[in-house]
């Protein structure tokens, strides 16, 4: 996936500015940065779920608006942040909501067994028969990935994933996200507000700030004291603990 | 929920409607079959078209908002179809071919009011993002605005001009207009053919336009096909009994309520058979109980008004 040159203004504001960022296949990608720095913006557009003003995107050498709308929604996956669905719906009915892309509705055994997997893989299976509005807000956010994971897109989005997620859930959903990566060679692309996640479990980060494209590489070479304090305008000490950075904001 | 579930509770309302039905057209007969039969019939025909054109349309426009609250009259279609009546009479006569042959003006009704429809989705997407209230905003004044050149035109008009666009123009409840009955249920069965794929798209795009996206369903060819629907269905209702409020919203959220389910096949036969049973039953009442003193509009903008305050009120409550 490449994506070239790509702006987006709204108005008079530029949200995002002339960026060209490869994304490396089959690892994980971290997109950090302050508020307002356009990265959910960037994510939207590689996603289609954004028209763009200028630039292209390519995913595996076709340009997005090029693809079969059909056929991108095998090869990829969205989710943003989403708020609360007036809806009534199971969570299997949720998750295989993520296999229309293959069956239209009509679920084959296959399909079935792919929301089995999904299922298990989020540990839902024992609340895969309860609706979904009466679920936790961490629950929903985990219903919802299973319903990625049952898409099986190469490419995998997701912006704040974390959110409403308490720590072991947080962590349990990066391995999760490492393993599809390691095991199953899917790319992931993050949009991350803790960048203690990031750093711990990213291969690769993207720094955005002002729309801009602050800083790229792998995460050892973002992980950076001079690089973070300018990102965040903060003073944030790099700590290296077992071989892992850590960033210590709290002062 | 099973299916079986949903089956039974689709059984318990068409038994229902049939009941009503019988007791429609059999009360006080008094045996002149001959007579009462085709009369009622004309009439109840238009009373079941009217139900099921409501109840999907309003589905429909619900879910492509995202909102339950709304109603398709929103979207000012009904006051163009008002405009478009008066002004004809207003500008060529009583007697003009226009006014006289009515499948004629109901055909151009449906065009115009298909037109004005894209018209409303091309000002939704020219916008930069995709700008539903905008549309919605658009919709309310221009209906507005139509609402108000009709009532200016129908105040120039002659007296006795005037009394035939109310008569023959105007339909109500109490003055269906049944020469449009088989028109209407032709355009009616071809919709729905032309609606009948769109089904599952519509059932995916309850999670939201973003995730509809992501699930490769092309949202603006969707859209464009629904809002097209609304716009004949709409017409369809408008040409039979008149302008309706309330109708859709009310029996939409009645199907939600009853059948729980994000499934829209399900929804759009439970809503048309509560829509039904609503016109039928309320006619019988207004008819039999009330003895014409008020009209079913009246009852029905009543009712529906009603829910709908309860509906806002519970909104409110469960966002606080």
């Amino acid at each position: 996936m490449d994506i070239q040159k790509v702006s987006k203004s709204y108005g008079e504001k530029m949200v995002v500015g002339n960026i060209s960022i490869p994304i490396k296949k089959g690892a994980i990608t971290a997109f950090i940065g302050p508020n307002g720095a356009g990265k959910s913006t960037l994510l939207s557009m590689m996603s289609r779920l954004l028209p763009k003003d200028t630039g292209a995107i390519y995913i595996d050498g076709n340009e997005v608006k090029a693809w079969k709308q059909n056929e991108l929604a095998k090869k990829l996956s969205i989710l943003k942040q989403s708020n609360g669905l007036n809806l009534k719906l199971t969570v299997r009915e949720l998750v295989a909501f993520g296999r229309f892309p293959y069956s239209k509705g009509r679920l084959t055994q296959q399909d079935q067994d792919k929301i089995q997997e999904a299922l298990a893989y989020l540990e839902l299976e024992e609340m895969s028969a309860q609706m979904i509005d009466t679920l936790s807000g961490g629950q929903l956010q985990r219903a919802y990935i299973a319903m990625v994971l049952a898409q099986d897109t190469e490419y995998i989005f997701l912006d704040e994933p974390l959110n409403n997620l308490d720590m072991s859930h947080g962590v349990q959903m990066m391995k999760t996200f490492r393993r599809l990566a390691k095991e199953l060679g899917k790319t992931v692309v993050i949009v991350i507000h803790d960048i203690n996640f990031a750093a711990s479990y990213a291969d690769e980060i993207v720094a955005m700030k002002d729309g801009q494209l602050f800083a790229k590489g792998t995460t050892e070479e973002v992980i950076q004291k001079d690089i973070l304090d300018r990102l965040y305008e903060m003073d944030i000490r790099v700590v290296t603990v077992d071989g892992k950075q850590f960033c210590l904001y709290f002062n | 929920m099973s299916n079986q579930k949903y089956t039974r509770k689709f059984i318990v309302l068409t038994v229902l409607l049939l009941g009503l039905i019988a007791a429609y057209l059999t009360i006080e007969s008094n045996g002149n079959w001959a007579f009462i039969l085709p009369l009622r019939g004309k009439k109840l025909a238009a009373f079941l078209l009217v139900g099921m054109t409501s109840a999907i349309s309003a589905i429909s426009f619900q879910t492509l908002t995202q909102n339950r609250i709304l109603t398709p009259s929103i979207l000012g279609l009904d006051s163009l179809y008002v405009l478009f009546q008066t002004s004809i009479l207003f500008l060529f006569g009583s007697g003009h071919q226009l006014v006289v042959n009515r499948e004629l003006n109901f055909l151009i009704s449906v065009v115009l009011m298909m037109l004005a429809s894209l018209f409303l989705y091309a000002v939704m997407f020219k916008k930069r993002g995709h700008h539903l209230y905008f549309l919605l905003l658009v919709g309310m004044v221009m209906g507005t605005f139509f609402r108000s050149m009709a009532t200016f035109m129908q105040v120039l008009i002659d007296p006795n001009e005037f009394d035939h666009l109310q008569s023959k123009l105007f339909a109500s409840f109490n003055n269906i207009d049944t020469s449009l009955l088989v028109i209407s249920c032709v355009i009616c069965f071809v919709t729905l053919l032309f609606i009948l794929p769109e089904l599952k798209y519509l059932n995916v795009l309850s999670l939201g336009r973003d995730q509809a996206i992501n699930l490769g369903v092309d949202v603006s060819k969707v859209t464009i096909k629904l809002l097209l629907m609304i716009a004949v269905f709409t017409a369809i209702a408008t040409a039979l009994v008149g302008p309706l409020l309330f109708l859709g919203f009310l029996v939409a959220n009645i199907a939600y309520q009853v059948f729980q389910t994000y499934r829209h096949g399900i929804l759009f036969i439970g809503a048309s058979l509560i829509g039904m049973i609503a016109l039928v039953g309320g006619n019988l009442i207004v008819e039999k109980v009330f003895h014409l003193e008020t009209t079913l509009s009246v009852v029905l903008e009543f009712v529906g008004g009603i829910y709908f305050i309860i509906l806002l009120l519970k909104e409110r409550k469960g966002e606080a």
